[in-house]
């Protein structure tokens, strides 16, 4: 019964997201079906697209795993952006720095993007556990250290021969692009990225539900102190929780620097990491709710480009929807409350 | 030193002030319980406001456009900041979600509002504000030059709001019973102040104030919308639990932020400062407040409501 509940709250959402989109495509003086037509169409019309929908759902899919599992831990990760672009720093300094053959550099790349990923997001984890340090406010900090980070660091050992604020572009080797993939889906940017995140799926949805260290990892965020009564280190918790969180975001870095594109920008936070956090909400922090938010998020944001073309609407569409959704499913206790009335209307009837 | 310090004081202040009044907003949301990451969105919502209002007028009044702008700016900015009130004061949904919600559909919406409007996500103002050296005070020898020289009339705007709003806050029952709410809300409650209305008051006072920072930054320093405020926001937020919730402390942590960011931004001209590495310098007003988290922890000074809904039936 609880899953159907977040189901329906989560289309709510949803369904209250896009009536506010086609709110603004007829502020832009567009018609909203026309508008809807062609942003999906631009996401689903040939297998070239849906290719892209999936490679731009890739980084969605890890920062909205990263997001909702320190959430089942009661913790509030923001630095997915932070912890995402130190995971794709680590794995392009390794793809520039080694010339080694593909079936072994990518997998160190992966490792070090997690590995980084991890580290930074151990920072705020040990912060919480050690000092109490809220992890709201030590994660915003560590996302403006890692933007600073990448800011020197790249143009210093990295940088690109055209461009000062990209770094060189990751040859062949390095990428998680391969032939036959690219190929099978007509040239589009899907890379094997997507099975590393829906391998990740499956694996954190087996430990979250199936191991010792989920259950407690899950009970430290029912009730710390009633877990902290029953045994369980709450502090060690709390640092493998966050640890574990940034290594899944670091690997969103990994599959979005090295995959979907093939070097990294200086003076930007990816905005996937925030976008994790409505893809988190949207999918009820359950991982498997997490990817199909995710490759809704990644529709939206394939197919605003066609739509842009195709009418006058600006592509930042895209951003107000899923800034909409996000603010609905936060007051989604409105339609809770709602619901609860309904049901205890229809059991009283009976 | 000295030299380096006065030749850069202006840009110094001229950064410091935005920061300072988007910081006093969120003391006042904070103080009052209710916690705002959506300052940066806020501030951004009045970036654009001011470059809009402004690119309409400048042509038809040159000069009080700019003052038209700071003031709609505020106004929209209390206006926008509702949605947040909204979902975490009657709502009682959780501050942090509704926060980031605020700051997403802030940057977007008003992106696309831009691009609707000149086809380019940017708009640009065509005069900023003039820089005015104070009579008399600007000749006392240092400070005048520290402090009185090439200055913006909003940065003495904004010192006169954080003096008002100390005294309002410290000094007038009306911010007592707005502590209060932030501290004990139960205990506020049952004295007969009402939360909800409190604490919807003092949200839209930071949805003002960070609107108002915003505007400054496109009326003094930058010039042009383009859809973020870079962080500004939170630096403003950093600079918040750096000044421990308090007035003067926020002054002198943004004023710390404002001359390390100016630093970080001269380094490179100035011989003394080149050899520090840009990523110190820049880091830096992170860093040191991840240890001030720590250093404060056990004796932090914030709201203890703060984050917390308020739910009347709760004891």
């Amino acid at each position: 019964m609880k899953i159907n509940k977040d189901l329906i709250l989560a289309i709510v959402a949803v369904i209250l997201g896009l009536m506010a989109g086609s709110l603004l495509m007829l502020v832009a003086k567009s018609s909203p079906v026309d508008g809807y037509l062609y942003l999906f169409q631009g996401g689903l019309m040939n297998i070239e697209r849906i290719g892209n929908t999936l490679a731009t759902a890739t980084p969605l899919i890890l920062t909205g795993l990263s997001v909702a599992f320190a959430f089942r831990t009661g913790l509030f990760n923001i630095g997915a952006a932070g912890q995402m672009l130190i995971g794709g720093l680590c794995a392009t300094a390794i793809g520039l720095t080694y010339a080694w053959p593909k079936p072994m550099l990518v997998p160190m790349m992966v490792g070090a993007a997690a590995l980084g990923g991890g580290l930074w997001a151990a920072v705020p984890g040990w912060l919480k556990a050690r000092f109490n340090v809220h992890e709201v406010v030590s994660t915003i900090m560590m996302n403006w250290i890692a933007y600073w980070t990448v800011y020197y660091t790249v143009p210093a050992y990295f940088k690109g021969s055209f461009m000062e604020t990209e770094s060189q572009r990751l040859s062949q080797y390095a990428s998680l692009k391969v032939q036959w993939l690219t190929d099978l889906f007509n040239d589009s940017y899907i890379n094997l990225g997507i099975f590393i995140a829906i391998i990740i799926v499956i694996l954190i949805a087996f430990v979250l539900t199936r191991t010792t260290l989920g259950y407690e990892l899950k009970a430290v965020g029912f009730n710390r102190h009633a877990s902290e009564a029953a045994g369980i280190d709450v502090n060690r918790s709390i640092i493998i929780s966050m640890t574990i969180a940034g290594m899944l975001a670091g690997l969103a870095g990994v599959t979005f620097y090295a995959g979907y594109a093939s070097n990294i920008q200086i003076g930007i936070l990816p905005s996937q990491g925030f976008d994790g956090i409505a893809v988190s909400l949207l999918g009820a922090n359950s991982p498997w709710g997490v990817l199909g938010a995710a490759v809704f998020f990644g529709l939206l944001h394939t197919g605003k480009g066609f739509m842009n073309a195709m009418t006058s609407i600006p592509p930042e569409i895209a951003d107000t929807i899923i800034a909409t959704i996000i603010y609905f499913s936060a007051t989604s206790i409105l339609m809770q409350r709602l619901w609860d009335k309904l049901r205890k209307k229809i059991g009283g009837a009976k | 030193m000295l030299d380096v310090i006065i030749l850069i004081s202006p840009y110094a202040i001229a950064y410091t002030i935005p920061l300072l009044i988007t910081a006093l907003g969120g003391l006042f949301s904070e103080r009052s319980g209710i916690v705002n990451i959506g300052l940066e969105g806020l501030m951004v919502v009045g970036m654009f406001t001011g470059a809009f209002t402004i690119t309409k007028l400048e042509t038809v009044f040159p000069g009080t456009a700019i003052w038209i702008g700071l003031l709609a700016a505020i106004i929209v900015g209390a206006i926008f900041s509702l949605l947040h009130a909204f979902a975490c004061i009657t709502l009682n949904a959780d501050q942090v979600i509704s926060g980031i919600a605020i700051n997403m559909i802030a940057g977007a919406l008003t992106t696309f509002l831009a691009r609707n409007i000149t086809g380019s996500g940017n708009i640009q103002i065509l005069y900023s504000l003039g820089r005015k050296n104070i009579p008399i005070l600007s000749d006392i020898p240092v400070l005048g030059k520290l402090f009185f020289t090439m200055s913006y009339p909003t940065t003495w705007l904004v010192l006169v709001l954080l003096l008002g709003s100390w005294f309002i806050l410290f000094k007038t029952p009306f911010g007592l019973r707005l502590r209060a709410c932030g501290e004990h809300p139960h205990a506020a409650d049952s004295a007969g102040v009402n939360v909800h209305r409190m604490r919807y008051i003092a949200v839209m006072v930071s949805g003002a104030f960070s609107a108002l920072g915003g505007a400054i930054v496109i009326v003094t320093y930058s010039g042009e919308f383009n859809g973020t405020a870079a962080g500004l926001g939170f630096l403003a937020l950093a600079a918040l639990i750096f000044g421990q919730w308090k007035p003067l402390g926020i002054l002198g942590a943004t004023a710390f932020f404002g001359f390390a960011s100016t630093i970080a931004n001269v380094s490179q001209v100035v011989p003394a400062l080149a050899q520090i590495p840009g990523i110190l310098l820049k880091t830096f007003p992170y860093v040191v407040t991840l240890i001030a988290l720590v250093v404060f922890s056990k004796t932090s000074q914030a709201p203890q409501a703060a984050g917390e809904p308020f739910d009347k039936g709760k004891r």
